[in-house]
């Protein structure tokens, strides 16, 4: 007799159970290793003083009575918000004249809104320098404000985060069911009308992702308020005067834990909304298609273009900036800006950052897609399988500067085992997998739920090994999503700012991060160089990574169309 | 000894029983279907047979052996999907070959076993395409051949003609109700259609809410149904209601019923039943039931019609009648027509309501 009713009897274990145990247990103990316990070190070095000793609240009480640091979180609010609003109704526009409408060169202006993604967000606050600083081009039009603070963030960071927009919101409107319009069209509906009742609900859940995503990419980032703030203080520039600055790490763990909060409020609002947004869609919809309307579409042309061509002035002027002698007084061009050893620092940083890209892409790219395949498709217990999911999804909601704080905390401690990672390139890829796992985890497992699940049951009657069949069928079945993993991946090692800016050494400097360093330095046009070069590797990658693909689709064509089908 | 005994099977998820107490038992070579609607844990049923899910409680026997506890891996069965499952990437002749491969067969064994097999299913002409360009049917042929590649003593199909149009679905039945008796593989169908269960099966078990309903087979099923579900989920059914009277005889409002009461006794409130094509026109023998109706809407189905009739004094709702066409030709059927419906003794049923 089975006293516990409702459990199920234990089953025998063939070897793709253990295989599967096995690694299930590894990674719950690698999340534990660097994730969870960093996190807690973090948390209990804003409990203690500077001896050690547990001194519970009195470091937050601390933080609130002082003003200036009480200011910082207003202003992180301030230049977040302002800027989440401008770049929601901004990217929703662009969006909208993309999937809603016929206007001309879409294809144009859909590679154009992407740019800013290959560069680190920093590019574009030394763009505004050369456009809008104290020897800017355009400096007139500030009308004696200065860039250096609150407007530059904001414009820096709408920026830096518009594409983060237009990917979400252009998903969102491109998932809208024709038949809806077409009822509404029968039913003698104004477009308008149809816009506000059809489109904007459509989207509701899209627009609230968005804006949540953008909030907490603002409120967290570190580049942008480092090189164009000023004397505007933020939270994450707080926190790096008190570690780097004033080597007061207690109170940096109490500002990285005011970060956290928000960033984790966020987090939660975003998943829900998406899981709603999941819901609103029926797999009958009929796709979308725009009808010309010669009006819209002439406005929407000018409205994207007139993006597009602020985006390409941007990048065109950090562009310029770079190769020119003597900014604004000898405009003669020259290469003279990429030798970096005048600045003491040579083109190692340079080698490190691809280095660290190649490593995270390609270490990152099978750690993550493993684990999604264990979490989706193995015959685990649903305990486990809950924790290993809440631990993958969990890094989205821990700002990177903040995982690089808990990271110092928890491997610089002497007694920690695992204290020879820290300052070397193993902690610098560790943190970028880390950091950049949930959305890499989230786009294999969108990939593996359009396999047919019963793939493991069918292998598991041939008497196949699970293992055998991922290698054989899923593997090859998911290649060009894995492929978007690991261009994810390395372009963000790349252009990441804030994850490592604590955690690199001096034999591991990074080109990003080397970037704010000559801005700190005035060497602004070096600075513009070394941001340049991160852009051209993520071109490059990006340009070979298109050929790859599509000469993976061409091989496997014949059967490609098919998983779309299959349930 | 059955090939396959199933004892007390139960399966919870969570606290939701999804199959209560089960016992089957399955005799070598035999075709059976676990027939029920959409949630009445038939496939977990399956599943749990296969190893797929693990049983709460109770035990299955393969072949004298016990397999309660044992992996997939450790069974032996082939199985085949409603979604045909069939790996994209890999041609058809890979995709039959599949399980070959691992259990060590040498090439030319393995040529020879998937050409038989394509042959078995009448595929040869596709061995190296993929799936993506073969039709649904095809497709499911394919899954088909896969499954039983490596010769398993149970074949297990879970809805495997669901997905299909109507015409295919009706000549993939019979290819693979002929296929079965050619290899005489013991083999467990998952359906909800009733006329695939009747037409394939040897024998059936019909589920309803996690528990077998009733077994048999197709012609018992739907001759004795013990229950109104069965009897209107396997072919339709007139239900009227009807009490006994004290003289222990059936009466639909003031009408007397000719039937076997079965074990009612006086004052029951029971229902008749009586299936749309065991009513007549015209009277057979001499204890035949009659009611007069009157015709209210005829429905043309091609090889029978559909006519309801408005009953005085017998029956609330409509009386269905089904005329098969080539009859309806010979007899005068317009709307307004009154007529009389006879039926025999022995096709009246009751049941408690």
């Amino acid at each position: 007799m089975n006293l516990f009713k409702f459990a199920d009897i234990r089953r025998g274990k063939d070897s793709s159970d253990r295989v599967g145990q096995f690694m299930l247990g590894s990674y719950i103990i690698l999340f534990l290793l660097f994730l969870v316990l960093p996190l807690g070190a973090l948390i209990s070095k804003s409990l203690e003083n500077k001896d050690g000793e547990f001194i519970g609240l009195a470091n937050y009480s601390l933080y609130l009575q002082e003003p200036a640091l009480f200011q910082s979180l207003y202003n992180s609010l301030f230049v977040a918000i302002i800027s989440t609003i401008i770049v929601v109704v901004l990217a929703f526009l662009f969006a909208y004249a993309i999937t809603r409408t016929c206007m001309p060169f879409k294809g144009f202006f859909k590679l154009v809104a992407l740019i800013p993604l290959l560069s680190p967000s920093i590019l574009a606050a030394i763009a505004l320098v050369y456009w809008f600083g104290n020897q800017g081009v355009l400096k007139e039009i500030l009308l004696g404000k200065s860039i250096y603070g609150p407007i530059g963030i904001i414009m820096a960071s709408v920026y830096w985060t518009f594409p983060h927009a237009l990917i979400i919101l252009t998903t969102s409107l491109s998932l809208s069911d024709s038949r809806l319009y077409e009822a509404a069209e029968v039913l003698k509906t104004s477009k308008l009308r149809a816009f506000f009742t059809i489109t904007i609900p459509g989207a509701r859940y899209g627009i609230i992702s968005t804006a949540f995503v953008i909030f907490t990419q603002v409120f967290t980032d570190f580049g942008v308020p480092k090189v164009i703030g000023g004397n505007y203080n933020v939270l994450a520039t707080d926190i790096y005067k008190e570690v780097v600055g004033m080597q007061n790490f207690q109170m940096g763990a109490v500002i990285s834990m005011v970060l956290l909060v928000p960033a984790m409020i966020a987090f939660f609002i975003d998943r829900y909304s998406r899981k709603k947004q999941i819901s609103l869609l029926t797999s009958r919809s009929v796709v979308f298609k725009p009808k010309k309307h010669f009006k819209v579409d002439m406005i929407m042309l000018a409205f994207c273009s007139v993006l597009a061509l602020i985006i390409i002035l941007m990048i065109g002027m950090a562009q310029y900036g770079a190769i020119v002698k003597f900014w604004p007084y000898n405009l003669n061009l020259t290469l003279k800006n990429y030798n970096f050893e005048v600045a003491g620092l040579g083109w190692d940083s340079f080698y490190n950052s691809v280095r660290l890209a190649f490593y995270a892409a390609i270490f990152g790219t099978i750690i993550i897609f493993v684990g999604s395949y264990l979490i989706e498709k193995l015959r685990i217990n649903e305990g486990t399988r809950n924790v290993v999911q809440f631990f993958a999804l969990m890094p989205m909601a821990v700002p990177g500067l903040v995982l690089g704080l808990a990271y110092i905390f928890f491997f610089n401690a002497k007694d920690n085992p695992l204290n020879f990672i820290y300052a070397t390139m193993i902690i610098l890829v560790v943190n970028t997998i880390v950091h950049f796992y949930t959305v890499s985890h989230l786009t294999a497992v969108t990939a593996l739920k359009q396999m047919d699940k019963e793939f493991e049951s069918v292998s598991l009657s041939l008497k196949i090994p699970i293992y055998k069949m991922f290698w054989r069928v899923t593997l090859p079945v998911c290649l060009p999503p894995i492929f978007d993993v690991s261009i994810y991946l390395f372009v963000n090692a790349m252009t990441t700012v804030s994850g490592v800016i604590f955690l690199y050494s001096y034999d591991t400097t990074l080109a990003s991060v080397s970037a704010i360093h000559l801005d700190e330095q005035g060497e602004v046009a070096k600075a513009a160089a070394m941001a340049m070069l991160i852009v051209y590797v993520s071109v490059a990658v990006r340009l070979t990574h298109t050929i790859i693909t599509k000469k993976v689709l061409r091989k496997t064509q014949a059967w490609r169309y098919n998983i779309l089908d299959t349930k | 000894m059955a090939y396959l005994e199933v004892k007390d099977l139960s399966k919870f998820f969570g606290t939701f029983q999804a199959i209560k107490d089960i016992e089957i038992e399955i005799n070598e070579g035999e075709f059976v279907c676990f027939l029920g609607p959409s949630g009445c844990g038939k496939t977990t049923l399956l599943r749990c047979i296969a190893g797929l899910e693990t049983q709460s409680s109770g035990s299955i026997i393969q072949k004298e052996k016990d397999i309660s506890i044992e992996p997939p891996s450790n069974r032996d069965f082939g199985i085949v999907f409603q979604s045909y499952a069939l790996f994209p990437n890999l041609s058809v002749f890979s995709n039959i070959s599949y399980g070959l491969i691992n259990n060590k067969w040498k090439k030319e064994d393995i040529n020879k076993r998937v050409n038989e097999l394509l042959e078995l299913v009448n595929l040869q002409e596709h061995t190296s395409k993929y799936p993506s360009q073969l039709s649904g049917g095809e497709q499911q042929r394919v899954a088909l051949a896969r499954a039983l590649a490596t010769s398993p003593g149970l074949l297990l199909l879970d809805e495997p003609l669901s997905a299909l149009d109507a015409k295919v679905r009706v000549f993939l039945r019979k290819q693979i109700r002929d296929l079965q008796r050619k290899l005489g593989v013991t083999t467990i169908m998952v359906t909800h259609d009733q006329e695939e269960a009747q037409t394939m099966a040897d024998r059936i078990f019909v589920m309803k809410d996690g528990e077998i309903i009733q077994s048999g087979t197709p012609k018992e099923i739907y001759n004795k149904a013990n229950s109104p579900f069965i009897a209107s989920f396997i072919g339709s059914m007139n239900f009227i209601p009807a009490s006994i009277d004290a003289s222990k005889k059936v009466k639909c409002n003031d009408v007397e019923i000719n039937c076997d009461i079965g074990s009612f006794s006086e004052n029951d409130n029971v229902q008749l039943a009586i299936r749309p094509e065991e009513i007549q026109f015209q009277q057979e023998n001499q204890d035949d039931n009659v009611v007069s109706g009157v015709i209210k809407e005829i429905e043309f189905l091609g090889s029978f019609q559909r006519v309801y009739f408005k009953t005085k004094n017998f029956s609330d709702e409509l009386i269905i009648v089904d005329v098969p066409s080539s009859n309806a030709k010979k007899i005068k059927m317009d709307i307004d027509n009154e007529m009389s419906l006879y039926f025999s003794k022995e096709d009246a049923r009751i049941y408690s309501i």
